[in-house]
């Protein structure tokens, strides 16, 4: 059972009057449960398949499928949909609301969702213990370090068990004991809870987690490297 | 509901987040609502003093005139004292008071001057509560029965003839044979009105005597209506005129002064447009906070829609942070603007521009009138003009790709 699927993915920018590619043909798979990361250097394509299997953008051609349902034809409030209920996301940065707490940032897509109270408070106080943030439920973004943030911002993702959780860059401004906590978490999230996830970065720490190495160049995948196949 | 409770939040703290500027912007709402309704309410103080001085000078609500007294307003056009069906009539129809007339053209000449003025017999025990003139006395007595003898003159006209109260003068007219018909009056009380010019016009006899002097019987000019408030004239006018019949015309006070009836067409109209030319100023603020606001917010808006969040409900909040900020500057400013006129009710005192205010026909005071209606149409025009301002700062970040909210500089 694959979480994502992509199929001969394509995707160009115009960048002035020039016509830059972003994708080239990619076709992947991951499977549920997968802990893929994605590698290249700056502008190889790893955020733009990530935004095209989030429902971000959509490809000039190919197909893309979340948890079985094909989403590259679907309107915006359709992937809109999709996005509330199937993919968790975790940003490099400004990844909370500021004028939420951190229990407001985590139940806000529950809210969107439509998740009654009671049960939006209970889950948010699970999760945020889980992420280690017990006690910090009430404290604005401004009020907690980086890697706090971030810990929201995975526990918002993971809130309402999307099928995928996409995180571009997430360590990218932590410091590494911070992002090696982070990165802690995210392998705790994909053992205990089975959550798949696909990672883009860049930082050699992260990619000594992931199961799953991909390497991107010019937007086409060149390097498949599968720890738990091997 | 979700939806709308994350958004409602979202909108209410967003706009604290830079308390300077939202204060700013809501001193500008609650000082331009503050102006609008308090102008609104000395320009209705303006009108209803304009509308119930002109009614006091004389016309009354309703008028009963022979059919052909308008177009030949002459003392051949009169009509029977009314009789007592019709007085029974008149008593039953919700009427406050009633008074017969004898108007005519007259000259009035002193020892010094003479002048031109309309000599108006009345009924002194029917005519007090009716129009100004028992109220306005200022000197000397007011006429004891419709058989008084005795001249009531306004204070201009008597500085004018250059006589006084006590002295005899000499009313000249003409009788319905067209000769002349004079007698000698004396001077018994002086009125002084709320607008000048009626000093000047009017002279008041008593009717009797009048029209004992024009040979006309118990024949009378006009029957004056007074009902219980000029505004709802309209039922008391149709009930009259079915009363009365065809034998007589009635008119509503706003057919007998158009000019009265259309300051109050024109005051409704300027109290729209007065709203609107308010709105506008405020709204260059509005619009500009609302704007800074939203570029402020890029990322966070790309973030919300990437999680899900529909462009609606983004549009829907920034529309919902325009109108908190509308809300609360229309409560402050209307409760500021009501705060204002009520010690004023007493009416403000111009008689420093009395010369200015007559010109508009309008008295020495100035009484602030606040309706409820003006207040209802100020805040819905405030509102729904406030959604139309909001609407492109709402549109643009509803209309944000997420992608490119989020990356951002």
């Amino acid at each position: 059972m694959y979480a994502v699927r992509c199929v001969n993915v394509r995707k160009i920018y115009k960048q002035g009057d020039e016509d830059v590619i972003g994708l080239d043909g990619v076709s992947l798979e991951v499977k549920k449960g997968g802990f893929v990361c994605l590698r290249s250097p700056s502008g190889g394509g790893k955020t733009t398949l990530l935004n095209v299997m989030g429902g971000l953008d959509r490809p000039d051609s190919g197909e893309v499928l979340v948890a079985g349902k094909r989403i590259d034809n679907l309107s915006k409030g359709q992937l809109a949909h999709i996005r509330l209920h199937q993919i968790g996301f975790v940003f490099q940065a400004y990844n909370l609301i500021p004028v939420l707490t951190a229990r407001e940032n985590v139940e806000f897509v529950m809210q969107v969702q439509g998740v009654q109270a009671v049960e939006r408070r209970q889950r948010s106080t699970e999760i945020l213990a889980e992420v280690g943030l017990a006690g910090l439920e009430d404290r604005r973004p401004a009020k907690m370090s980086g890697g706090q943030q971030q810990r929201v911002a995975v526990a918002r993702a993971i809130v309402s068990n999307p099928a995928i959780v996409l995180a571009d860059e997430p360590t990218a401004n932590l410091d590494s004991r911070t992002a090696g906590h982070l990165m802690e978490l995210f392998v705790a999230l994909n053992e205990n809870h089975g959550t798949t996830l696909i990672i883009a970065t860049h930082d050699q720490m992260v990619m000594g987690y992931a199961k799953r190495l991909i390497r991107m160049l010019d937007g086409k995948l060149v390097e498949d490297i599968d720890h738990e196949a091997s | 509901m979700g939806e709308i409770a994350i958004g409602l939040r979202l909108a209410w703290r967003n706009l604290w987040r830079n308390p300077r500027r939202t204060a700013i912007t809501l001193a500008v709402v609650v000082v331009g609502v503050w102006g609008m309704i308090f102008m609104i309410a000395v320009m209705r103080g303006m009108v209803d003093g304009m509308l119930l001085d002109g009614i006091r000078s004389l016309p009354g609500h309703v008028q009963i005139h022979n059919p052909s007294f308008r177009d030949d307003p002459t003392i051949n056009n009169l009509l029977p004292t009314p009789n007592n069906n019709l007085a029974a009539a008149l008593n039953d129809l919700g009427v406050v008071a009633w008074s017969a007339r004898v108007r005519v053209p007259a000259v009035i000449m002193s020892e010094r001057n003479s002048r031109g003025v309309t000599l108006i017999g009345i009924d002194p025990a029917t005519e007090a509560p009716l129009s100004f003139v028992a109220d306005d006395m200022a000197e000397g007595r007011f006429l004891e029965g419709a058989e008084d003898v005795g001249l009531i003159l306004g204070r201009r006209l008597v500085d004018r003839l250059g006589t006084e109260v006590g002295k005899r003068v000499v009313v000249m007219t003409q009788d319905p044979d067209n000769e002349i018909a004079d007698r000698g009056f004396r001077i018994v009380g002086v009125y002084e009105a709320q607008v000048a010019s009626t000093e000047e016009s009017y002279a008041f006899v008593g009717r009797g005597t009048l029209q004992s002097l024009l040979g006309i019987g118990d024949q009378v000019s006009e029957i004056a209506v007074l009902g219980a408030d000029y505004r709802d004239v309209e039922a008391l006018y149709q009930r009259i005129d079915a009363a009365v019949g065809d034998g007589a015309e009635v008119l509503p006070w706003y057919e007998l002064n158009r000019y009265l009836s259309s300051m109050l067409g024109v005051m409704d109209g300027f109290v729209l447009v007065w709203i609107v030319v308010i709105f506008l100023a405020l709204s260059f603020g509005l619009v500009n906070t609302l704007i800074m606001a939203v570029f402020e917010r890029v990322r966070e808006i790309g973030l919300m829609m990437a999680l899900g969040m529909k462009p609606a409900v983004i549009l829907g909040q920034v529309l919902a942070e325009s109108l908190i900020l509308l809300g609360i500057g229309l409560l402050i400013g209307d409760i500021l603007a009501w705060a204002t006129v009520q010690p004023l009710r007493g009416g403000i005192d111009l008689s420093v521009v009395s010369d200015g205010m007559e010109m508009m026909g309008v008295g020495n005071v100035l009484t602030p009138s606040l309706r409820a209606s003006d207040v209802v149409l100020a805040t819905v025009v405030v509102l729904v003009l406030g959604i139309f301002a909001s609407l492109f700062p709402a549109v643009c970040a509803s209309r944000y790709h997420p992608v490119e909210a989020i990356t951002k500089d």
